[in-house]
């Protein structure tokens, strides 16, 4: 069994095998592996007998659950009208002015994907944005550039 | 109306009262049918939205004669503008577990679900602890009742009850038909009572300190306290929790900057007032005798007068149409067709009579969409481009 | 006794009952409520709204298809906000619909744009989304071809593939403005485990989903002096070819047929019946084959039920979901493939014609048999057995353009070789057709006498339940099958491959203990194949039936093996049922496939 198929075998134990499992694995592997995979989707449906377009199907309903490869950190700034109002756009321009990738882009490091997303439910502490699954709120182009960095760090240290 | 200049602040919800145990276990002495009595006779009505009586549903729910049913806590709190289930969530989490384990009594539910949207994964850890406890103490007193967590992906629609329960049978989040309503037929297929976070956590306080209590405040038909996540052009912006009723001028009074334009109540899926109308609304829900009365998840966005109104309908457009599901044709294509038709006629293309077309189209949405997202799309475009004609053309 | 309801549509009272919705409750009033995404094989969606009627007290109209009549509903078909509503969402539908009518395969019966010139939708104020868009064609498969900037999105052919079907090939992807009906990562539909069945063809209310056409080709074929152009036609094709031209479902109109396809100017108008006759003899002789290694030799290895394999959907089908069971296939080939096989062989050595000059088209009730045609194994002439392959549909748009007043036409009769057949070929078209033609035949070799059923009508086999099963005891045999007396012969029958996946599963689990199961893919049998005229609905293909039962009884010869020209073919060419002539050119082999 290759890693995948381990990864996805893990999860149905945990789970279950029913169709009520199929977001919790899918929400398993886009945690361990980022988005997911064609391969990672035909395990899913073999392991608990749905056909396959029905998991591709259900997966690209969700948008946290990316089917195009993406980095190690996924950042989604929030552009709904708060964060609209209060800056979004200088916090986007700080992010791919760092990370020199546009929207949608994945650094040729495979280490930051950048997206948008809607609101965050933090409005009152715009702009927001997540990077995984960690909040980071009340940005400014400085605060922004400090994050990325730690997480450069991070990623220099691995 | 609220007359007085003041609003009523007050605080319920987040008083931290660790009696939870006491409370469940004096609430499960009662008869379910007393209880439901209290529930209605408080007149509480959801807090997600829609403002479905909630004794109603319980009692619908408890009625059925089926052995499996379910509650559902609705935490994909999506709507624009709206982060206070969060706060309850990180807060006062046991008061949540507490009253749906109430309900799951009145009912005949065994199990309880909350459905956490994904952009709070982050509150898991801290969640899963407070369930682990009641997990335990369930075990200790014979409670059969258990309560777990299903978190959602990103996707707003999933707020809707029945697309909630789509999603969480692990298909695609499409509201499905209604009826049958899910008090009759819910998550896979069973009978379900689905409530917001922030109501659960009224039944708490009802169940505590009685209906009366709860019913005193507020105004007719809109009883009690509500929690108002207010952002945008404020000075305050943050979670407060009010008493209903209140006049959309005091809360401007309290809340604006001095130079409030406008305010959004009840998200991108509400109504924008303009201020000369402030002074006519009154926060709370349908049926009430004079004013506008604006039915509300609790959001409250102010806009000061730096803010293009186009700006702010754009945003909210491309929001729905992004987010709807997708199924239907008057929410697919309606969201596109008012999005690119307000660009138009912004860039001229269209001419400025084209704006009442798509006030048409709003209209034929709110009657033909099948569900909540298609047909309150009209909300906030028609006030919008009623009050603010001449910004969206020059 | 059902419980009633009171209602009032359009202000007459009407009592209705419990539980019908208000679409079907208009309906029996003489009401069309217009929809698109409702079709009475399928579930309800809901999700079009051009069905939306007015309940009096309700600011909201109601989908008539997904809202059960309830007590005292004061319904509304065509008030001035229903009508003002069903147009607005009908442009709306137009606005993101590559409406291109006169360009579209569809044009003359599309759902879409019957609506669109009812309502008189004549002018496009919302903005064009088809410019904006990447829409995509996938015309890979050689059966069908995929627009989807002609697709309204209204799912049926998702609910096809996967509620009638159980293939499940066809999903929904993405949501809001990118919400689109797909494959598994958005593969071609000749990469997935699509069946080629052609339901959801039937199903689409557009051009979105279409079959791969082959008329042009066959309009060359039939130009060039040097090619000796021979046609087929399947069993099916006689009671639906009337709908495309106008008449009502259950007509049988094969003499027309024959003599429209003559004067279209085919060389030789021939019937796939003749090799539904042979097959039945091959496949029926495997059978008993089967049944004495398993009875008498009690030889592990021979797989039972032995299951038919006339249906390509079906092959394709069992190929990619229960690949551990391709040994239960008969290996007949299907009918159209054994006569490609014997066109370009017997035919051409009986006729003298060489085979290289012969073009072999066949008209089928089925997109499948296209795909089929293409199957690199389907060369055992030396050529490509079969050519081309049209459905009764196209046979129609043949028709038209060659301006033939169908009904003028004076009935003709198929030319020989390869043109004679039984009634029990025709019934092939049915489903339990291919069941009761084998068991004519079978149960006559073995005992020597008649199947014991009124008028050779084996009833328990016909009727439209999904799954049918029949038993049928063996008593007194001749001696060569002395073993089968008191043998209990169980047979089933699938139709609509939902129900050919409930049958295998339980033969995976070892439940089932049938000798015999006849599969066909589609609903009804052939009949309601995916290339058979649109609409398609349980009460059309009731009438089909009903005429080609009535074809059957009409026949002189009923039987399969008392075909002359089948026995004549045994006698100059084949030798014997299974023999080495047999193998090489009738019978075949199965692919392993990918479930996913
Ligand atoms: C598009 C849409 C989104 C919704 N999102 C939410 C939500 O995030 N949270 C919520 O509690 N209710 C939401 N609702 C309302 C729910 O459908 C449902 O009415 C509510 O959960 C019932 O609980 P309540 O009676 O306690 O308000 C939404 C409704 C619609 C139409
Ligand atoms: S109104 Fe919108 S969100 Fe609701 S079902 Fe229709 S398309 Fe989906
Ligand atoms: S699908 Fe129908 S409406 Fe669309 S172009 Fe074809 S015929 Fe016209
Ligand atoms: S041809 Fe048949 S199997 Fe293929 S997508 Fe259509 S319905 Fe499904
Ligand atoms: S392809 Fe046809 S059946 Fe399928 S959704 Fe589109 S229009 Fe409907
Ligand atoms: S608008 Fe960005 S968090 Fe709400
Ligand atoms: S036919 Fe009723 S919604 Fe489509």
């Amino acid at each position: 069994m290759d890693p995948i198929q381990t990864l996805v075998k893990d999860l149905a134990e945990k789970h279950g095998r029913s169709r009520e499992s199929v977001l919790p694995i899918l929400q398993g592997v886009v945690e361990q592996e980022k988005f997911l995979s064609e391969r990672s989707m035909i395990e899913i449906a073999r392991e608990i007998d749905i056909p396959a377009a029905d998991v591709y199907g259900t997966a690209t309903f969700y948008s946290f659950l990316e089917t195009k490869p993406t980095g190690k950190f996924i950042i989604r700034v929030c552009k709904t009208i708060t964060c609209a109002m209060k800056g979004k756009n200088q916090i986007l321009f700080a992010i791919q002015d760092m990370l020199k990738i546009s929207l949608g882009e994945t650094t040729p490091d495979k280490q930051f994907t950048l997206l948008e997303t809607n609101c965050l439910g933090w409005c009152h502490k715009a702009p927001a944005m997540l990077i995984n699954d960690e909040i980071y709120t009340e940005l400014t182009p400085e605060k922004v550039r400090e994050i990325l960095t730690g997480y450069m760090k991070v990623n220099v240290n691995h | 109306m609220a007359t007085s200049n003041q609003l009523k602040r007050v605080d319920f919800i987040f008083r931290n009262e660790n009696d939870w145990e006491k409370i469940l276990s004096s609430t499960l002495k009662k008869k379910p049918q007393d209880l439901i009595n209290e529930l209605i006779s408080s007149e509480l009505k959801g807090r997600g939205g829609a403002g479905f009586p909630t004794g109603l549903k319980w009692k619908l729910t408890a009625e059925s004669k089926e052995k499996e049913k379910y509650v559902i806590c609705n935490a994909d709190e999506g709507e624009p503008g709206t982060f206070k289930d969060r706060e309850i969530l990180s807060r006062v989490p046991y008061k949540v577990l507490t009253a749906m384990a109430i309900c799951g009594y009145i009912t005949g539910a065994k199990r309880g679900y909350i459905y956490l949207r994904g952009e709070y994964k982050f509150l898991l850890p801290e969640l899963n602890k407070v369930i682990d406890e009641f997990d335990y103490y369930c075990k200790e007193t014979d409670l059969d009742f258990k309560i777990s967590i299903f978190m959602g992906s990103g996707a707003y629609i999933c707020g809707e009850e029945t697309a909630l329960m789509e999603s969480m049978e692990g298909k695609r989040g499409e509201p499905r038909n209604k009826p049958p309503f899910p008090t009759q037929s819910g998550f896979k297929g069973k009978p379900t009572v689905i409530n917001n976070v922030e109501t659960l956590v009224h039944t708490f306080t009802i169940f505590k300190y009685g209906a009366k209590k709860f019913y005193d405040l507020g105004v007719q038909y809109s009883r009690g306290t509500k929690l108002f996540s207010v952002s945008g052009d404020t000075p305050k912006p943050g979670i407060y929790e009010l008493e209903l009723g209140m006049s959309l001028q005091d809360f401007v009074y309290e809340f604006g900057d001095g130079d409030t334009k406008a305010v959004q109540v009840g998200g991108a899926s509400g109504f924008l007032v303009p201020r000369k109308k402030f002074k006519d609304a009154a926060i709370g829900f349908k049926g009430k005798l004079t004013g506008i009365s604006l039915p509300t998840g609790g959001s409250m966005m102010l806009f000061n007068s730096s803010r293009s109104m186009f700006n702010v309908l754009d945003n909210y457009l491309e929001f729905f149409r992004e987010e709807s599901c997708g199924q239907c044709t008057p929410c697919r294509v309606g969201c596109q067709q008012l999005l690119l038709g307000i660009k138009a006629v912004k860039r001229g293309e269209k001419p400025a009579s084209y704006l009442d077309k798509l006030l048409r189209l709003t209209e034929t949405m709110q009657y033909t969409a099948k569900c909540g997202l298609g047909q309150s799309v009209a909300n906030s475009f028609s006030s919008i481009v009623e009050n603010f004609r001449e910004e969206m053309i020059y | 006794m059902s419980k009633k309801v009171n209602i009032t549509i359009n202000g007459f009272p009407v009592e209705i009952t419990t539980g019908k919705t208000i679409l079907e409750a208009a309906e029996e009033q003489g009401i069309t409520i217009p929809t698109l995404c409702h079709h009475k094989d399928l579930c309800v969606a809901g999700n079009c709204r051009v069905c939306v009627v007015e309940v009096a007290g309700q600011n909201r109209l109601s989908a008539a298809c997904a809202t059960p009549c309830e007590e005292g509903m004061e319904i509304l078909t065509n008030s001035l906000k229903v009508r003002n509503s069903r147009k607005q969402i009908i442009e709306l539908l137009l606005a993101e619909h590559n409406a291109d009518c006169t360009k579209c395969y569809r044009n003359g019966n599309c759902e879409l744009q019957t609506l669109a010139s009812e309502y008189k939708i004549m002018t496009q104020d919302f903005i064009e989304l088809v410019p904006l868009k990447h829409f995509s064609i996938d015309a890979y498969s050689p059966s069908i071809i995929k627009d989807d900037s002609k697709c309204i999105r209204c799912q049926r052919c998702v609910r096809t593939c996967a509620g009638l079907q159980g293939v499940n090939a066809l999903t929904v992807a993405h949501k809001g403005d990118k919400m689109k009906i797909t494959t598994f990562f958005e593969k071609a539909m000749r990469d997935v485990v699509c069946t080629n069945c052609g339901q959801c063809v039937n199903h689409c209310p557009t051009g979105a989903l279409v079959e791969k056409n082959y008329i042009e080709e066959v309009w060359e074929a039939i130009a060039n002096p040097n090619k000796h152009v021979v046609v087929q036609t399947a069993p099916a094709v006689r009671v639906g070819l009337g709908e495309e031209l106008g008449m009502k479902p259950g007509k049988s109109i094969t003499g027309k047929m024959v003599a429209a396809l003559k004067r279209l100017g085919f060389d030789s108008v021939l019937d796939t019946d003749f090799t539904a006759d042979l097959t039945i003899i091959e496949e029926g002789t495997e059978l008993l084959t089967r049944l004495k290694k398993a009875l008498v030799d009690k030889d592990e290895s021979v797989s039972l039920p032995m299951a038919t394999s006339c249906s390509p959907g079906w092959i394709k089908y069992i190929e990619h979901m229960f690949p551990e069971h391709l040994k239960n296939l008969s290996t007949c080939k299907s009918p159209q493939q054994m006569f490609g096989a014997l066109v370009k062989t017997y035919y051409a050595n009986a006729r003298n014609i060489k085979p290289e000059d012969i073009v072999s088209v066949s008209i089928m009730p089925c997109t499948a048999k296209k795909y089929e045609a293409f199957r690199p194994e389907m060369h055992d002439s030396g050529y490509r057995d079969v050519d081309y392959v049209l459905t009764t549909r196209e046979l129609a748009i043949l028709i038209k353009q060659a301006g033939l007043d169908f009904n003028k036409l004076e009935p003709a009769k198929y030319d020989r070789l390869m043109g004679e057949s039984s009634g029990a070929a025709v019934i092939f078209g049915a489903t339990g057709g291919v069941m009761e033609a084998a068991l004519r035949t079978a149960y006559e070799i073995v005992t020597g006498r008649e199947v014991p059923f009124e008028n050779l009508n084996i009833t328990p086999v016909r009727g439209s339940d999904g799954i049918r099963e029949a038993t049928i005891k063996i008593e007194n045999p001749v001696e060569e099958w002395a073993f089968l007396d008191g043998v209990e012969l169980k047979c089933a029958i699938a139709h609509g491959l939902i129900n050919a996946k409930s049958v295998m599963e339980s033969v995976r689990a070892g439940t089932a203990d049938y000798h015999f199961v006849e599969f066909m893919a589609c609903p009804g049998g052939c009949l309601g194949g995916g290339g058979q005229p649109i609409p398609t609905n349980p009460e059309i293909r009731q009438k089909r039936a009903e005429a080609i039962y009535a074809e059957d009884e009409g026949l002189p010869i009923r039987k399969s093996h008392e075909n002359h020209e089948i026995t004549k073919l045994y006698k100059d060419f084949l030798k014997e049922p299974l023999g080495e002539v047999s193998h090489h050119l009738l019978h075949t082999k199965y692919t392993k496939r990918e479930r996913y």
